[in-house]
């Protein structure tokens, strides 16, 4: 079950269209900085496997300039063994 | 535990580490809907502990959860980073369980590694250490350890090198990172580690960074200025560089020079103060000594090179004269950095109206002429008399979690005890009556720094080398020389790490590690500041504390009475019997109890309180006013030492035409060890670049990604070119990470260092550049 966070960074500034763009998508959340200048998206996913389908989905939107990994947890990878 | 809750965790800890990404990368970003962590799950046992990476010292806080350490948060009561941490720090637990994970011990037997129980290793690391000093003498045996050690390992070692076994064949990697920060200091003010603390960073007008790219290095302290600067868009950062990074997106002003010239941009600085009259001269008399010291001080190139300075007192107008040579026109023409801009730089440092904080890490540090440069950097400060108040700063970071804690108060090196210098009588006979050992057992001459270390281990006059929680085989200089060396057929090896490292594959003996929260411990950062934490999760199988190796090392070897301690009890006791070297009010510690309660506490710790700025008689106990008391020089003044620009011992050539520099990258500690072991920091990075000017790349026909043939007169590399991406180097300037040991960059760097404080510059040789 991972849970990925990126930095997102608008194409022409346009903050809003990638905020609605994102939160369109299925298991994504986005906080965007108080100017607009990069967002915060956090995603939920089934398996590693639609964690990177939605990754390369988010990569595709149109008003994306640039998104970059922070960080990424598994839960099952996180539990005592 | 509660799926649910725990999903919704794992979403803050994401959400707060791209958070505090984002307010690194994005100058000014703030995130006025984030609520820190509301909610967290009740059932997850949150424990303190310092960070495990840099020397910032970030207080973290670990969840605990079934006896695994599973989730970390800035701890919001640590004044250093106030809820906030990098992404190592959020990602610090991750390195705790990769899968190679060292559980056991390993002993090479007719040539191939085969695993053994700890105690049988123990038993072949302590034969073979009273072997190799019978045959060869105690001089034929070294530990070298590190500023990732916790205080009580290196308080042990210590004990044991020099205390019991009676060499001084003791060193640390901090000689590597730090050295020239401390000689720079006791040059300068006679007492080592910083006048000012972090909270210089709440007061400054105007800050410098002095080849320090501290958004990657240092990015919770940087985040500091930039919430600051958010706030109040006067306030000023300008950095001089030798190449353009992700710092330099976030300053007002960034000026790039070409190596080595940033000795003569100080003493320009200082020309232009003199000659603007903005020295305060009030108080550079009464609190500044001038001094000289020898020039044409060579590089440590060869395994005979000796150095000792020869200090003498100089006038003002001897400085004067010196600084004759660098006018701002003049050093303009040799460093590339306009004469306006000098000139605007040094009003900034001699505006009365304006608080200046210098910061320095490694581009100042590992230098041929290191200790000059800080000796320099102080000069401007104490110039225009901007030093020891808030906000007046000149300051030294350190790159390893405890250099401070560990190497320059424990006093881990050859020279140093933990109470003064080898050659001092007075430390010697303290050391002996604390540890209980006779005076003459500790012996008063120094033997090797780290780089004199491993051309010993090469020749032959150290035949018994133990290595713990540290790198060499990815970190020195000239490398193949020491790993050709330490592959010698009578050379012995033990290797103390957590995980198999281009070391452990040199070592005779491994032995496994506990890391970090797997056992209970203390550091020391930047800041003077001590902070402690308890064990908070098993090690692995018999992994075990590198002070309790060397602890049941010393009892195998019949020096049990010197290590009485229980395993329960061993840190408590160490601290106390540790802490009776700095009872002095300049360096007393603050008691174990207190360490345990708080987020850390800086020293001196007097009459209960912390000192914030030392020498300043409103903050320092020990100063005496009126004005700063520099008490560590017997005259009570600070040195300005008369320090010429000398240029490095290697330059590029129609041969080797560009400057190669190595470095580190934020996602990544150290040689990566643990990092590359956090998929999430692997896949950031996941390898090192030769990063090349875009300029330079189209003359080579080379995009980013293709592979580059770096060559120097040591060795070669091939690597992928990186253009345009997280940096970018002048025209004739090549940068790479060392941190990824299948590209071992320092096979090319040259094994030159400061003569002074016997620590490499890694930041200049010369190399060529093709297409691979």
């Amino acid at each position: 079950m991972p849970i990925t966070s990126y930095l997102a960074s608008p194409s022409g500034h346009d903050a809003d269209a990638l905020t609605r763009d994102i939160e369109a998508l299925p298991g994504c959340s986005v906080l965007p900085s108080d100017r607009g200048e990069v967002l915060v998206v956090v995603t939920e996913t089934a398996d590693a496997e639609a964690d990177e389908v939605l990754a390369e989905t988010l990569r595709a939107l149109p008003h994306l300039d640039a998104l970059v990994l922070v960080s990424a947890f598994h839960d099952d990878a996180l539990e005592p063994a | 535990m509660n799926p649910l809750s725990r999903r919704t965790l794992l979403k803050q800890l994401a959400t707060s580490a791209a958070v505090s990404a984002a307010t690194t990368l994005f100058p000014g970003a703030a995130f006025a809907g984030w609520k820190n962590a509301p909610g967290l799950p009740t059932d997850l046992a949150w424990k303190k502990a310092p960070c495990r990476f840099c020397g910032t010292g970030c207080g973290l806080l670990i969840g605990l959860s079934k006896g695994k350490a599973v989730a970390v948060k800035g701890d919001p009561d640590s004044e250093v980073n106030r809820g906030l941490a990098c992404v190592k720090g959020y990602h610090s637990v991750m390195a705790l369980y990769g899968k190679d994970r060292l559980k056991n011990a390993w002993v090479r037997k007719n040539g191939t590694l085969e695993k053994v129980p700890m105690k049988e290793a123990l038993d072949l690391v302590a034969r073979k250490l009273k072997e190799t000093m019978d045959a060869h003498g105690k001089d034929s045996v070294a530990l070298y350890g590190s500023g990732q050690w916790t205080i009580p390992d290196g308080y042990v070692a210590s004990k044991l090198m020099k205390g019991a076994l009676g060499t001084n064949n003791l060193e640390a990697n901090a000689r590597l990172c730090m050295a020239s920060a401390v000689t720079g200091f006791m040059t300068s003010f006679g007492l080592d580690e910083p006048m000012g603390c972090y909270d210089d960073f709440d007061h400054a007008d105007v800050f410098v960074l002095w080849g320090n790219n501290m958004s990657e290095m240092h990015p919770v302290l940087f985040s500091r200025i930039l919430a600051r600067k958010a706030k109040n868009p006067d306030l000023q950062i300008v950095e001089l560089a030798t190449r353009t990074t992700r710092t330099s997106s976030a300053v007002d002003t960034s000026l790039l020079f070409k190596p080595q010239t940033d000795l003569a941009i100080a003493n320009a600085l200082c020309h232009e103060i003199i000659a603007k009259g903005l020295v305060n001269q009030a108080f550079v008399e009464k609190s500044v000594a001038f001094k000289k010291g020898k020039t044409n001080i060579g590089y440590g190139l060869e395994d005979d090179f000796k150095f000792q300075d020869q200090p003498a007192d100089a006038t003002f107008d001897e400085y004067k004269k010196l600084l004759e040579d660098y006018t701002p026109e003049k050093v303009a023409a040799l460093s590339g950095v306009s004469a306006d801009e000098l000139k605007k730089l040094a009003a900034l440092y001699g505006d009365p109206k304006k608080k200046v904080m210098s910061v320095w890490c490694m581009g100042v540090n590992q230098h041929t002429r290191g200790t000059w440069m800080n000796n320099l950097v102080y000069n401007v400060h104490l110039l225009v008399g901007k030093i020891a108040t808030p906000g007046n700063s000149p300051f030294s970071l350190t790159g390893q979690p405890s250099a401070c804690g560990t190497v320059r108060e424990v006093g881990t090196l050859t020279h140093r005890l933990p109470g003064g210098a080898v050659t001092d009588e007075k430390a010697r006979r303290q050391a002996a009556e604390i540890w209980k050992v006779p005076l003459e057992r500790i012996p008063a001459k120094p033997t090797y720094h780290s780089v004199a270390m491993f051309r010993a281990l090469d020749r032959g006059d150290i035949r018994f080398l133990w290595i713990q929680t540290t790198n060499p085989m990815v970190t020195m200089p000239k490398l193949s020389r020491y790993r050709d060396a330490a592959k010698k057929e009578d050379r012995f090896i033990v290797v103390s790490d957590v995980y198999p490292t281009p070391t452990t594959d040199v070592a005779d003996v491994i032995l496994p590690a506990a890391m970090w929260i797997e056992r209970e411990g203390l550091f020391g950062n930047s800041e003077r500041r001590t902070q402690h934490w308890d064990k908070l999760v098993d090690p692995p199988g018999e992994a075990m504390s590198d002070a309790w190796q060397l602890i049941e090392v010393a009892r195998r070897l019949g020096f049990q009475e010197l290590f009485p301690w229980s395993e329960a009890e061993h840190i408590k006791a160490i601290w106390a019997e540790y802490t009776r070297f700095h009872e002095d009010a300049k360096h007393a510690m603050a008691p174990y109890d207190e360490l345990r309660k708080r987020p850390g506490v800086r020293w001196p710790f007097v009459g209960g309180k912390e000192t914030r700025w030392r020498y300043n008689p409103e903050h320092d106990p020990v100063a005496k006013g009126p004005g700063l008391d520099f008490y560590g020089n017997a005259n009570h003044k600070a040195n300005l030492w008369l320090r010429p620009y000398e240029p490095p011992p290697e330059v590029p050539d129609a041969e080797y035409p560009f400057w190669l520099n190595t470095g580190r990258v934020l996602e990544h500690w150290h040689t990566g060890s643990l990092t590359r072991r956090v998929p999430v920091l692997h896949q950031a990075v996941p390898s090192a670049y030769a990063e090349l000017n875009a300029g330079d790349a189209e003359r080579l026909g080379v995009r980013s990604g293709d592979r580059v043939k770096l060559t120097s007169r040591r060795g070669s590399l091939v690597l992928p070119a990186s253009i345009k991406e997280r940096g970018e180097p002048p025209s004739g300037q090549v940068f790479v990470p060392f941190f990824d040991e299948s590209m071992l960059i320092n096979e090319l760097t040259l094994d030159a260092y400061c003569p002074i404080s016997a620590q490499p510059d890694y930041k200049k040789c010369a190399v060529k550049v093709e297409r691979a």
